[in-house]
């Protein structure tokens, strides 16, 4: 029985370890004034909501929360729609080039976007005048490639005979995608948008050098700006600071605690096996 | 890049048209040979499909392009001209002692974060994996960094490693002076630190799955050949999960490749004096705040380079066996 008692204690130092700055965060942003003492870690008093009112008085806060949804939203709708298509094309369609259109696939999750930044802000910037526009934030994330894949493997699971049958029944391709189809891979439609809201609600440098309007900027961008260059003049700096990384972090935490179930290692562990 | 969907997609083709498994006599034999049997997936595939081209395939052409001209910001709808230079970036880039930095930085960084991602999310993964009580708010304790925008969990390292942070006053007479953040020497393995940390988890939920896949039966042999707990570790689960193994690596050295919001934010854009900037930080800087979009290009393209090669390197050792 030691060893079992090695395991636990091994993996609830690691859920510590990864779960403590986040308890940091949320106690740092309701102290009054930093105390940054061991004991500091656990506050007998002098807790206040000040900072919150510090953060939303230098950025504002609910606009913030609306461009991050509206970017996040346009992100998962595009994948979603698109996204689906297109994996049940490369999983259950033969057409001329979906060989190319695979390979092509795998092959953009290993050359991330970041890479392609001064080509993709000259286009869209320079060219199209997307500056400071939603249009300007979605179209690089538009459709996520690791969900197409997700897309793909779940509807490669489905046995043939349901399409078959479908098809001899006189339904059409679309319609066996939307009634056939997509109930059965319904887990997939979840795990996917989890999977897809990571990235813009979390994105930081491609909204940051779209968006040079404050009232258009996602909340990652406003707070960087603000930990970047205005930290220095609000009252209690970290305070504020820290308030909105807990109004940033927030919806995400909540959102993977809550679906914690479609979240697992088979669904992952086949979303990225590209 | 050619993506075969640009060959006309036949809105008017009636749904379901192609989907019999072998083409009655009476089809369009020929179409069928150029489209494929079920030509709607072109229709269904190509919205995917002009998305990659206008987001990566066409901007990985007009990278290329770029470094190789002269290439200025100009004012919209304006004429200019752009002559071509040849190599002139790359040797301008490569001869740059802050670009140079900022990849030695890149290594400084991989050299630290690769190893032990992969040590720490094994070892974590084998302890979950065994584990039968309070594995689902384990797996979630694992995962939330992972999830979290960078920005905010900058903020409390902000806090955590400041002068007078917690971990300064945790350390007494033994905090390192000059400060984590602000010390050259310091600055790269704070950083490194904190992204192994904040993908962890993800790595974990990758080893899990891989674990799955080790057959029992192994590790039964090897207890009746009397292994220990850490031979059989050694020998059957290291092993067993060679190909997760692999792509930890590959997505490690990725993450180091794309570096910008940590050497931004937590070391105040890459420093103290460049020592902890990142190639894409280094890139932003020429291209965008200093508009030459040339030579911030010819660094996309070698970085591109650069990541290719490594995930060629590494598929070629993964196929070794």
């Amino acid at each position: 029985m030691a060893r079992s008692w090695l395991r636990y204690l091994t993996l609830f130092a690691g859920a510590l370890f990864f779960v403590f700055p986040f308890y940091y965060m949320v106690v740092g942003s309701l102290q009054e004034s930093p105390d940054t003492s061991l004991r500091g870690a656990v506050p007998s008093g002098g807790l206040t909501l000040d900072n919150y009112a510090a953060i939303n008085d230098r950025v504002n806060l609910v606009q913030s929360l609306v461009n991050s949804g509206i970017f996040t939203g346009g992100v998962i709708l595009g994948t979603i729609v698109f996204g689906v298509l297109a994996g049940y094309a490369l999983a259950r369609l033969h057409f001329r080039g979906r060989g190319t259109l695979f390979a092509v696939m795998l092959l953009v999750q290993i050359i991330p976007f970041q890479l392609l930044i001064i080509p993709i802000y000259v286009m869209i910037v320079r060219s199209y005048g997307l500056a400071d526009s939603y249009l300007g934030m979605i179209l690089p994330f538009a459709i996520n490639s690791t969900a197409v894949f997700v897309f793909r493997q779940f509807f490669l699971q489905l046995p043939e005979e349901l399409f078959s049958a479908a098809r001899l029944d006189g339904a059409g391709e679309l319609r066996v995608l939307w009634s056939v189809a997509l109930p059965l891979v319904k887990p997939a439609l979840l795990t996917a948008t989890l999977l897809t809201f990571i990235g813009p609600w979390n994105e930081f440098l491609w909204p940051f050098l779209v968006t040079k309007e404050a009232d258009m900027q996602p909340l990652a961008v406003s707070l960087a700006n603000f930990i970047d260059n205005m930290a220095g003049r609000a009252a209690n700096p970290y305070g504020a600071i820290l308030a909105g990384a807990v109004v940033l972090a927030a919806p995400a935490v909540a959102l993977f605690v809550a679906f914690q179930k479609h979240f697992t290692a088979s669904d992952l562990g086949s979303g990225v096996k590209g | 890049m050619s993506i075969d969907t640009s060959t006309a997609p036949r809105p008017g083709s009636r749904p379901g048209e192609g989907a019999e498994p072998t083409p009655p006599p009476s089809a369009r034999p020929r179409l069928a040979v150029l489209l494929g049997r079920q030509p709607l997936g072109i229709v269904f595939a190509a919205p995917y499909a002009l998305f990659l081209a206008a987001v990566f395939a066409y901007p990985l052409g007009l990278a290329v392009w770029i470094s190789f001209h002269d290439y200025f910001f100009a004012a919209p709808g304006a004429t200019v001209e752009r002559p071509f230079v040849g190599l002139d970036n790359y040797t301008a880039v490569l001869g740059d002692p802050a670009v140079r930095e900022s990849f030695v930085n890149v290594a400084e960084f991989l050299v630290i974060n690769v190893p032990l991602t992969v040590v720490l999310s094994l070892l974590l993964a084998t302890a979950l994996n065994g584990a039968v009580r309070g594995r689902a708010l384990l797996r979630v304790a694992y995962y939330v960094p992972y999830v979290t925008a960078s920005v905010a969990l900058v903020a409390v390292w902000l806090f955590l490693f400041a002068q007078d942070g917690m971990v300064n006053e945790a350390l007494g007479p033994l905090a390192p002076d000059p400060s984590w953040l602000v010390n050259s020497a310091l600055a790269m393995p704070v950083i490194a630190v904190f992204v192994t940390w904040k993908q962890l988890g993800f790595f974990v939920l990758l080893y899990l799955a891989a674990l799955q896949n080790v057959p029992k039966e192994l590790y039964e042999s090897a207890a009746t050949d009397g292994a220990s707990r850490f031979r059989s570790f050694w020998h059957v689960t290291v092993p067993g999960v060679r190909p997760a193994t692999a792509l930890v690596v590959i997505l490690s050295t990725i993450t180091g490749a794309n570096l910008f919001t940590e050497p931004y934010l937590l070391t105040n854009g890459g420093g103290p004096n460049g020592a902890s900037t990142s190639p894409v930080l280094v890139m932003y800087q020429k291209g965008i705040e200093q508009g030459s979009p040339d030579t911030a290009a010819a660094i996309g393209v070698l970085l591109v380079l650069g990541v290719l090669a490594i995930s060629l390197v590494n598929k070629k050792l993964l196929e070794k066996d």
